[in-house]
């Protein structure tokens, strides 16, 4: 039988319509324990490939007949080398194209909303990280919002559809992800804005985003307004897009609240955290879509694979804005926190211009899961 | 630094996973027990994955060494050191032996382990000499000395034990189970 590759594209697309699919994972078994695939119908078995090199007897009766089978490794090697041996015993399979790091990197483009004007809101899934970033269209310029370092995708985005690049933003210093934000405001000739109290130890120039500022994308006023919201970080601020859509950074999610501690200051920030979700966000419009810059978790996507909830149903249903006590809001972000994202402190100190890793050391310092709520 | 002694070196600088770990495991092959092997990599994944390929293949991972973009790993190829019945008759316990350093006895401890676990992990001050090594080196050693012998387990330093009893040592103790369970003070290698 033939075995082929799948590209992550492929493979989000089958996240995305549910469809099942059986992943044979050859990573190690605790890198498969950290961060895999994650689909709602997907079935998994984690074999180490060096457990394979003499033969694939053994595990040929775990592996069904009657589902489609991709093979995945963290590079791609192992796996083709594993998918042939399948293939040999007379399977039909796959593997996944580029392997984990690929699907570390695969940003798929969904449509959230129009703008009054005619224009769009684009929602780029990092499927594999959990990672969101934005990009907001009006009359031949965009915006883009949190954008992740994989930059020639938005560029491509934009020349595809004919906008130019106008204004840059990350609503926080990321600690989970490495911000293409700076490179494609350098590219493009675009603003650059970052939260000035996110930014005291960066080496590079800014415009300094600060709560109450307008900026203009397209000529007929698209307005993103600003929002400080402090609690994930101490500049964390959010935009209301259009007095239609709420990006709320890592702040609030879709299940889940931000957590204050990846800066080192849970203490200190958990009562900001309060403030801004229990506070300033009632104060906005029940209407607004809220769009998160994370998921955790699958199941928080959407039919078509956006990432977007009104406020008002976020009132109702999210855990993290229905905690009458305090002192149990400050438990829930200080205390049981997941572990902290891969790298973060590197990634940090990277999105400060501090340090400069090569791509291949980015990718490295990026692997795994966000990790950047709390449930 | 110096480089470490070993048995076999494979060269698979420049190869992608999986090739690493395949040449590893034929390389292993041509090895006999107890002999270790240095591998030399570039793929920075072959590291966990070289060490989660010993712990399941029954070999023993000494470590990895990074020099610039080269990763150089150890591995010791599994041996039944453990299932040999010990014939030394003086024996004493880790915790003994600790209790002995930490007073600072005049004693020597000497490591029978290979070069390459020794480097990676000893007792301070302890001698290195590999249990292959000991009738040429003996001269290194002094026969009136109370003379505490290690291993990883207590195999190796029982053999070691005898040998040198056998050529006239009269105060050689064997310590069991040795490096495997020692939690006393050492010198190590960053992993």
């Amino acid at each position: 039988m033939a075995f082929k590759a799948m590209t992550s594209k492929e493979v989000t697309k089958k996240v995305f319509n549910k469809e099942n699919l059986f992943v044979l994972d050859v990573r190690n078994e605790s890198d498969f324990q950290d961060w895999k695939i994650e689909g709602r119908n997907f079935r998994y078995l984690n074999i180490p490939y060096f457990e394979l090199l003499d033969g694939i007897e053994e595990i040929m009766d775990k592996i069904p007949a009657d589902q489609e089978i991709l093979v995945v490794c963290a590079k791609e090697g192992s796996s083709v080398m594993v998918a042939e041996m399948l293939s040999d015993a007379g399977l039909d399979v796959s593997y996944l194209q580029g392997g984990m790091k690929a699907w570390s990197e695969h940003l798929e483009p969904v449509k959230v909303g129009d703008l009054k004007d005619g224009g769009e809101v684009y929602q780029f899934v990092r499927i594999g990280k959990g990672c969101l970033s934005y990009m907001v269209i009006s009359n031949g310029e965009a915006a883009i919002i949190d954008a992740t370092r994989m930059t020639d995708l938005y560029l491509e985005f934009a020349e595809g559809i004919g906008a130019t690049i106008t204004h840059v933003f990350d609503t926080h210093l990321h600690a989970d992800h490495i911000s293409g934000g700076r490179a494609i405001a350098e590219q493009t000739n675009a603003t650059y804005w970052l939260p000035p109290k996110d930014a005291t130890e960066v080496t590079f120039d800014y415009e300094p985003l600060e709560g109450g500022i307008d900026v203009t994308i397209g000529e007929t006023k698209i307005n993103i307004h600003s929002l400080y919201s402090p609690g994930h970080t101490i500049g964390s601020t959010s935009f209301v897009v259009d007095e239609k859509f709420l990006l709320s950074g890592d702040i609030l999610f879709i299940d889940s609240i931000g957590r204050p501690d990846l800066a080192g200051k849970a203490e200190d920030w958990v009562g900001d955290l309060r403030e801004s979700l229990y506070t300033r966000y009632r104060e906005l419009s029940e209407e607004l879509v809220v769009l998160p810059a994370h998921f955790m978790i699958i199941d928080e996507l959407n039919d078509d694979g956006s990432v977007a909830e009104k406020l008002g149903t976020l009132f109702e249903k999210n855990h993290g804005l229905n905690i009458e006590d305090e002192n149990e809001f400050r438990k829930l972000v200080t205390e049981n926190l997941p572990p902290q994202p891969n790298a973060y402190q590197e990634i940090r100190e990277t999105n400060m211009g501090k340090i400069n890793p090569d791509t291949e050391k980015q990718r490295e310092m990026e692997i795994g899961p966000n990790r950047c709520a709390v449930r | 630094m110096e480089n470490i002694k070993v048995n076999v070196t494979l060269d698979a600088k420049g190869l992608a996973c999986p090739m690493p770990i395949v040449k590893t495991k034929k390389a292993m092959n041509t090895l006999e027990a107890g002999q270790v092997l240095e591998v030399q990599a570039t793929d920075k994944g072959s590291k966990a994955d070289i060490q989660a390929w010993a712990n399941s293949a029954g070999h023993q991972y000494l470590g990895t060494i990074e020099e610039g973009d080269v990763l150089k790993h150890y591995l010791r190829k599994s041996s039944n050191d453990s299932s040999i019945e010990r014939k030394h008759p003086n024996v004493t316990s880790n915790d003994e032996l600790e209790k002995k350093l930490d007073a600072n006895e005049n004693i020597v401890v000497l490591d029978v382990r290979e070069a390459a676990e020794y480097a990676f992990n000893h007792i301070p001050n302890a001698v290195s000499i590999p249990l292959g090594e000991i009738e040429e080196r003996l001269s290194e050693l002094n026969k009136d000395d109370e003379t505490y012998v290690v291993c990883r387990t207590g195999s190796r330093s029982d053999l070691a034990a005898q040998k040198l009893a056998e050529n006239g040592f009269s105060n050689v103790i064997n310590v069991v189970p040795g490096m495997s369970a020692w939690t006393g003070k050492t010198n190590t290698l960053n992993k």
